[in-house]
């Protein structure tokens, strides 16, 4: 058995690039080979989607590469952290050597992303949930925080406090949609447009364009390299539901599951980890997995937040780009969770690093917290 | 007000036609002495095909509820609340809350009707 690592990391263009689909994931490859010092010919892996129905193939062609080892996974946002597993049991095994994980979207410049989703007519959450009217996948998350804030005293607040924390991570990372913007208050997010209550704007993600990949290759095939490897040292996952009844609580998700067994596999404690990327589609999403994957106990993240821990300086450093809701939110920003993880445990991020960053968790959700995938990585 | 006709199929049929005489139907094991929702091929407990219909109280409460501020797709008109509303018989469906000013989680709430343009009714709450 060989062992996986990870060697490149990367991001294509963000914010608004009015480039295609193809030309923002050719981008993201090359820059990410780049990073690692390989060439496109020892490419011969890739996992993504959200190109095309045959997403896989559609960017091995438009690279150039006949892989022997594809994943097109879809699972939202989640999907990311799922290639790693998936890419890590292919290196591992020697069914290919070098595995390219990549996403991009031109989201915001194509103007293709709508409130109410995508509907597929035949299915059954279709048929007894699209005619009331929800936003897909807005309101589901609604709910739970509605549901969260009924239950947790300072529920609302806390809510806040994740966005107010994500804002100081941005202002400090040139790269963020709202870099050079000025700090949140609580005045500015109570005012904010409601779009599905207790939901109002502030507690969205971005809709812009951007992805960018990450490599996954062989621990032996890293040492002839000039960039620094990043340990890949437990991964797990979960999937509870596509329709919005199926699920009984809503304040419970997959990340529990995800989280227990990733870090089981780790052998790490959560007392361990030094940097935490946690997707924030929304912020009651990050809420619900900082108590999921166990930082917090259930009820007790709005309390864990609300002292400032989270933002820079603090003692649990959170969505250290600024995550999806100040940094960039390309529809599925679950690669942009490893990639902020892997330059924080290379000590690459300026103004933003963590000091002395050795473990980080990438914990990527998808579609109406359907899925949820764990990733725990190592510094070398 | 629901411009969005829903798309039946063989399984989900005989719930719509009771739509049309105002009767909440919801799909039950007897093996398992449990109801489900949303209508499927088989129980999702023990597996068997061999499911039933029942129709329900229409009492139950809310689970969660969100008022809905900006349109999904032309012909919805906004602000209208959606609920996740848990039925007496332990099963939670996706619906409106109607005629509630101000919704809260766990209220109790009883079922109601709104028409559909082809005859068929979506089952609402209030």
């Amino acid at each position: 058995m060989k062992t996986p690592v990870i060697v490149g990391a990367a991001e294509c263009d963000l914010g608004v690039t009015n480039k295609s689909i193809l030309e923002l994931q050719a981008q993201a490859v090359t820059r990410d080979l780049a990073d690692a010092g390989l060439k496109i010919s020892d490419v011969d892996g890739i996992a993504t989607n959200a190109i095309s129905r045959f997403s896989a193939s559609s960017l091995a062609d438009y690279l150039g590469i006949e892989p022997k080892f594809t994943d097109s996974t879809f699972a939202g946002g989640s999907s990311f952290e799922m290639y790693v597993a998936r890419a890590y049991h292919a290196v591992a095994s020697g069914q290919c050597n070098v595995v390219v994980i990549s996403f991009a979207s031109n989201q915001r410049s194509a103007k293709s992303r709508s409130l109410g989703g995508v509907v597929e007519h035949h299915t059954p959450e279709a048929q007894f949930e699209t005619a009331y009217g929800p936003l897909f996948p807005l309101s589901y998350y609604a709910m739970a925080a509605q549901r969260y804030i009924h239950d947790v005293p300072n529920g609302r607040a806390a809510l806040s406090e994740i966005a107010i924390s994500a804002r100081e991570w941005a202002l400090l990372n040139p790269k963020a949609y709202r870099y050079g913007t000025a700090s949140l208050t609580v005045a500015e997010l109570e005012s904010a447009d409601l779009i599905s209550s207790p939901l109002r704007a502030s507690d969205c993600c971005l809709v812009t364009d951007g992805g960018g990949a990450v490599i996954i290759t062989n621990s032996e095939i890293a040492k002839s390299l000039k960039s620094k490897s990043v340990s890949i040292l437990g991964f797990g996952e979960s999937t509870t539901n596509t329709s919005m009844t199926t699920h009984r609580d809503l304040r419970v998700t997959g990340a529990k599951q995800s989280g227990d067994i990733a870090f089981a596999m780790a052998g790490v404690s959560r007392s361990d980890i030094d940097v935490v990327e946690l997707y924030d589609s929304f912020t009651i999403t990050t809420m619900l997995s900082l108590e999921g994957l166990g930082f917090a106990g259930k009820g007790e993240g709005a309390d864990f937040v609300l002292d400032g821990k989270t933002r820079p300086g603090g003692t649990f450093p959170l969505n250290t780009n600024g995550g999806g809701l100040s940094y960039c939110h390309p529809g599925q920003y679950g690669i942009l969770l490893l990639i902020e993880a892997v330059r924080q445990l290379r000590g690459e991020c300026g103004d933003r690093q963590v000091a002395n960053a050795k473990l980080a968790v990438a914990h990527g959700t998808g579609g109406i917290l359907s899925t949820n995938a764990t990733v725990i990585l190592g510094a070398n | 007000m629901f411009p969005y006709l829903p798309q039946e199929d063989a399984i989900s049929a005989p719930f719509w036609a009771a739509t049309r005489e105002r009767k909440l139907l919801i799909q039950y094991c007897s093996t398992c002495d449990q109801y489900q929702w949303y209508p499927r091929a088989i129980c999702i407990s023990c597996a068997t095909e061999n499911l039933t219909w029942r129709e329900v109280s229409g009492k139950g409460t809310v689970d969660s509820w969100t008022t809905v501020h900006r349109a999904p797709t032309e012909g919805f008109v906004p602000p209208y609340v959606i609920a996740r509303v848990l039925l007496s018989e332990k099963v939670i469906m996706l619906t409106r809350l109607v005629g509630i000013e101000s919704p809260a989680c766990d209220q109790a709430v009883e079922l109601s009707w709104q028409e559909l343009s082809d005859g068929r009714a979506l089952p609402v709450f209030g």
